[in-house]
């Protein structure tokens, strides 16, 4: 909570009391929400023991829930693999000092990133089912990955970039010094730092993959949400497993979004410049995340 | 290629991508709004509301967009009845800008945080000193200058939100750019690449310059400091 500090200092006998006063009515405010969203779907039937009870057997975890979870995390793990790949691969040939080679990573870098990732499943899933000879059990995996991996890997290209731009020059200067060429001092002096400082920014790169996997749903790959809502079909209790679900998907991406702030913190240090988490956890970052141009306060909340 | 040229004159690919456009128009206008208050509301010295603003912005950030919009159209129009307008088609549209603005006010919160981070430390004393209070600051000194200095982040945010617009396809908005591109490659299979490309490339054109123009205004507008 960096910008505390930015607004107000230490608060006086009467400033206390304003605030205490304003707490307090914050307290009334939130709880009356609360209340008019709790009762209105009291009234609606939605707290019925019948809608919940299901996520209190085993059954529906073992056939639902934990299926679909399973598959969630299957398709994103392989995603993250995969855009790493390709981000480090087009990341490099972006950063060569071979022009066609740089355009081309360039322009595929920057297409990929602009293109939503749903046209892109939807296309993949169409142009495998018709064109390749691929298991058709298999293509809606296939097409997820493909759309996470060409989008995601094209950020975590850029995140490349700006973390080797965000070193300091005298590290290239130091390995051409001593005789490096320029790809060799790229690939042993500057590389190894910048993927130690891009790390963080990585791990929530990783919560954008997992949440964009979701989209799965609509071409079809049975993912978590996709068995929700055949469970919920079933026992007709779609807003029950519509919110299970979403706490499941918020549990794993705060433990992720937790673990990048630990590391960008533990890395604070060594990394020099560290890339500002703030710039590139917005899904979607479509810019290259910037090196942060104030200093990170106290490591992005 | 004849066939090609033919498929415009069958699909209304022009529309569908005004429907992406107005969507994308309308929910970030509200989640502009929704996330200034948010981000008020975190900077605020109010323990509750510091607290109800984190909250939001941990739960929605980390919820996928997809069951957001899918909540919108199975659980608040089919279970709870809300309906935002009497037709059909108008009711499904407002649902889906309702859906991504929940998503994206938290990023919008973020976004403008960020920008206050850029502020020096030194104005909200200076603001303190001459006997503002909270709010007078935050209207006066702090927010004006966040804003500028949240230009760029909140151009991010805005091209995601027009990219997400897309996934208005799940919760039912049939005439968009992704479900439009599904029934034409369904219906044109040997045109899937050509097809594919069009809607692609119309996002680049779309999304492209809002980058540009976004990075230029922060460059532009940026406090010199």
């Amino acid at each position: 909570m960096s910008a505390q500090n930015v607004l107000f200092d230490a608060p006086g006998p009467k400033a206390r009391r304003n605030i205490m006063v304003g707490n307090i009515l914050g307290v009334l405010l939130i709880a009356a929400l609360l209340w008019v969203a709790i009762s209105g779907l009291a009234d609606k039937g939605q707290f019925d023991a019948a809608k919940w009870t299901p996520f209190l057997e085993w059954r529906t975890w073992e056939y639902f829930m934990l299926p679909g979870l399973l598959s969630t995390l299957k398709a994103a793990a392989v995603a993250v693999v995969t855009s790493i790949v390709f981000g480090l691969l087009f990341g490099i040939g972006r950063l060569s000092a071979f022009k066609p080679i740089s355009w081309v990573c360039g322009l595929v870098v920057e297409f990929f990133r602009a293109v939503p990732v749903l046209l892109m499943m939807v296309f993949f899933y169409q142009f495998l089912s018709k064109s390749t000879s691929v298991n058709p059990e298999q293509v809606p995996f296939y097409a997820v990955v493909i759309a996470l991996t060409l989008y995601n890997g094209s950020v975590i290209a850029e995140l490349v970039r700006s973390g080797v731009f965000g070193l300091p020059k005298g590290q290239r200067e130091a390995g051409l010094a001593i005789g490096l060429t320029p790809g060799q001092s790229l690939r042993s002096i500057e590389m190894p730092q910048a993927l130690v400082a891009m790390l963080p920014a990585l791990l929530s790169q990783f919560v954008v993959i997992l949440k964009d996997s979701a989209l799965g749903t609509f071409i079809g790959y049975t993912e978590l949400l996709d068995y929700a809502r055949r469970l919920a079909a079933g026992e007709g209790n779609i807003l029950p497993a519509l919110l299970v679900t979403a706490a499941i998907f918020i549990a794993l991406n705060w433990l992720l979004t937790f673990a990048a702030q630990r590391l960008s913190r533990r890395l604070g240090a060594r990394a020099g410049k560290v890339l500002k988490i703030e710039d590139t956890i917005e899904p979607e970052g479509i810019e290259a995340p910037v090196p942060a141009a104030a200093p990170a306060k106290g490591a992005a909340k | 290629m004849e066939g090609f040229t033919a498929l415009f004159e069958q699909y209304d690919v022009l529309g569908a991508f005004w429907v992406n456009i107005q969507l994308a128009f309308w929910a970030a206008l509200w989640s502009l709004i929704l996330g200034t208050v948010l981000a008020l509301m975190r900077i605020s010295p109010i323990p509750s509301l510091q607290w109800f603003g984190a909250a939001y912005v941990n739960i929605f950030r980390n919820t996928p967009l997809t069951i957001i919009m899918v909540f919108g159209s199975l659980a608040l129009w089919s279970q709870l009845n809300v309906s935002l307008s009497s037709d059909f088609t108008t009711n499904f549209f407002r649902l889906a800008v309702l859906s991504l603005t929940v998503y994206h006010a938290a990023f919008f919160c973020e976004a403008i945080r960020s920008g206050v981070n850029t502020v020096p430390l030194g104005q909200a004393e200076a603001a303190r000193a001459i006997g503002l209070g909270f709010l007078e600051a935050a209207r006066l000194v702090i927010m004006p200058q966040a804003f500028r200095g949240a230009i760029a982040p909140m151009g991010n945010v805005l091209i995601a939100l027009v990219k997400n617009t897309t996934v208005a396809a799940t919760a039912g908005v049939a005439l968009e750019t992704s479900s439009m591109m599904k029934t034409m490659i369904e219906f044109n299979p040997n045109l899937m690449t050509q097809i594919f490309l069009t809607f692609a490339i119309g996002y680049v054109i779309i999304v492209i310059p809002i980058g540009l123009l976004t990075t230029w205004a922060s460059k532009k507008l940026a406090v010199a400091r």
